[in-house]
């Protein structure tokens, strides 16, 4: 079920402005793979183009090649929607739907897809909850407003919401930021056992993160303020860690700058 | 060697004397009976002139007596304060008074039978009649303008914001729609009169004052729905596009219900600013005193028409009847806006 993904030569825009310049990296299935680096180097720009949500923004493009499974998604034929049906995606920020409930929230990508059967959503809604690991705190209150958890529970809802579709790709763009110790340790649970099934891309901003969770491990970082984001090496994480090729990487993972 | 006496603040914490709770209203009471003395004995004259002396001397003097007791810091605080709130009471003073002045005017003959009996066969003189025949078209024409222009203002903000992304077309109908919000009400009027009346050769109809109606209508509820839409989060339709939901879906389901409560309020401030329109409704309808429940044939009456051909009257009874046609006007925007109210709570998350 898990796919592949293999980038090259990507260079991403934002109108006349080049945010990311030539990321060649390939992500495998049923891994964690971590994208470190200083604030503005383009990780969430990187990772938004992998299921196309970059070109969401107007005047946003990019160039370059991404291919999943082998399949290029950015080729002519390629219908967005069905790209990010496949690729699905937790945002920083917890965002559940304000109007709907706890349950309703969950099968919304079902439900706006037009792609179910009633009597399956209480299925998909108990399975996908357990799958976030929200399942016992929610389930005797599944029709109460999705905005009234907590933050930690919202972005369990979220993740919940993200899996219920079943897409082959988790991307998670800093899903622990805004949370505390308890829900991040949570939320890193969930994803050792999420990749059992997936392939998962999380951006973090904590290193001890990236170490404790991810099986590789790519830095970008920035020549200086204006210029676009690069990434500098990808490897494994102990290697990366431990023993990274380039000056950059050793330099912000040991905190001397970022 | 002499001890000092030790400073009980050194740092000047401990706040000067205060004045008690009580003493605001105070202040305000003794200046009120003060200025009443003043205005007996001089020649200041005037309830309005009253008011608003009262309001700068109380003004004065409360940060006087705060001054001197409390200190600047305080004084200053208070006067802000003070200042506030008496421009809250005189702002709110007209709206009062408007409401009650209808009420008590309006309840004379706020009865059955006005709410049931056209002003047929009745004579200006007369204490009977009422204004059925103008709720009626109210209802017609407010609700045919509202038919048309709720769906299509809905499409067009609905365009602008989701769809226009600042193309040079949205820019255009965006300044178009300005213009129109700013159109008088009465050129809606004349123009519905000489395109439907005299090149299209229709006669006076409740229909005729509903395109009209629409016409003034539009524009308000393209820009309140624009500022609700606008005032959705972004990151909602990101998560629903990232769960491959496709973008016209997004906005049906999304981006619409969360902007529900608030377009709903911008609709019923169209249906409130048209309810009362009296000229392009004039112009259009005509205006009668028979019971016509056909909006496309043959002028009708409407609330506001009613009370203009009442108010204008040498009668007391019409003049009656004006103030209720007024009052009834009032709360038919009231008993409309709560109800719209209560319809949207209800869409707020449910069971499943
Ligand atoms: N919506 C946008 N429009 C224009 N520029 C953007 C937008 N989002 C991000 N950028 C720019 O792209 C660069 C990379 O941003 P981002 O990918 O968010 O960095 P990171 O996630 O690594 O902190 C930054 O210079 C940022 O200012
Ligand atoms: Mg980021």
């Amino acid at each position: 079920m898990a796919k592949r993904i293999e980038v090259s030569d990507l260079n991403v825009y934002y109108g006349a402005f080049q945010a990311v310049e030539g990321v060649t990296l390939t992500v495998e299935p049923r891994s964690i793979t971590a994208f470190i680096g200083p604030s503005g180097c383009g990780k969430s720009t990187v990772l938004r183009t992998l299921n196309r949500m970059h070109e969401v923004i107007p005047g946003a493009r990019v160039e370059g090649k991404v291919l999943l499974d082998g399949e290029d998604i950015y080729g002519s034929d390629i219908d967005p929607v069905n790209v990010r049906r496949t690729i699905g995606m937790v945002f920083q920020k917890p965002n559940p739907f304000p109007t709907m409930s706890i349950y309703e929230n969950v099968v919304a990508g079902l439900k706006l897809q037009r792609k179910y059967k009633r009597p399956e959503l209480d299925i998909v809604v108990e399975k996908s909850l357990r799958g976030a690991n929200l399942w016992e705190e929610v389930k005797d209150r599944l029709d109460r407003p999705g905005a009234g958890l907590s933050g930690g529970q919202q972005q369990r809802l979220c993740i919940a919401r993200a899996i219920s579709v079943e897409p082959q790709v988790l991307l998670m763009d800093e899903p622990c930021s805004a949370l505390d110790p308890i829900s991040t340790l949570a939320i890193e649970d969930l994803m050792q056992e999420l990749k059992e099934r997936y392939t998962i891309v999380i951006v973090t901003h904590n290193m001890q993160q990236a170490a404790r969770v991810s099986d590789k491990t790519a830095f970008f970082n920035l020549a200086a303020t204006g210029k676009p984001g690069k990434l500098v090496e990808v490897g494994n994480t102990t290697m990366i860690f431990n023993n990274p090729t380039q000056r950059a990487t050793e330099d912000y993972i040991s905190g001397r700058f970022g | 060697m002499t001890l000092t006496a030790l400073d009980p603040d050194p740092l000047h914490l401990a706040s000067k004397g205060r004045l008690p709770r009580w003493a605001s209203p105070a202040i305000a009471l003794a200046c009120a009976v003060l200025l009443l003395l003043v205005f007996a004995i001089t020649p200041a004259d005037g309830r309005a002139d009253y008011l608003v002396t009262l309001a700068v001397v109380f003004l004065v003097v409360q940060f006087a007596i705060s001054y001197a007791v409390e200190g600047g810091r305080k004084a200053r605080d208070r006067l802000a304060a003070a200042a506030a709130v008496t421009g809250l009471f005189l702002a709110l003073l007209p709206l009062v008074a408007i409401l009650g002045f209808t009420i008590v005017k309006g309840m004379k003959r706020f009865d059955v039978t006005f709410l049931t009996h056209s002003m047929r066969n009745v004579a200006d003189s007369d204490p009977g009649g009422g204004a059925y025949h103008a709720i009626i078209g109210t209802l017609e024409q407010v609700g045919i303008a509202s038919l048309f222009s709720v769906p299509l203002g809905l499409l067009v903000s609905i365009y602008l914001v989701e769809y226009g992304g600042g193309r040079r077309f949205a820019r255009l109908v965006s300044t178009f729609v300005d213009v129109m919000t700013g159109l008088p009400s009465i050129i809606a009027g004349l123009f519905v009169l000489s395109f439907w009346g005299l090149v299209l050769h229709q006669g006076f109809s409740g229909f005729a004052g509903s395109l009209a109606l629409t016409v003034i209508m539009l524009p308000v509820v393209v820009r309140t729905t624009e500022e609700m839409l606008r005032l959705v989060p972004p990151a909602l339709r990101e998560a629903a596009f990232a769960l491959g939901v496709r973008k016209w879906r997004t906005v049906l389901s999304v981006v619409l219900p969360t902007a529900l409560a608030g377009i709903t309020t911008g609709v019923m401030l169209a249906v409130a600013r048209v309810v009362g329109e009296t000229a392009p409704v004039l112009l259009t309808v005509f205006g009668t005193s028979s019971i016509n429940t056909n909006p496309f044939s043959g002028p009708q009456e409407s609330l506001p028409l009613f009370v203009f051909s009442e108010a204008g009257l040498p009668n007391n009874t019409a003049v009656d009847r004006a103030w209720s046609g007024a009052l009834t006007l009032i709360i038919l925007v009231l008993l409309l806006t709560t109800a719209a109210r209560l319809l949207t709570r209800r869409s707020a998350p449910r069971g499943r």
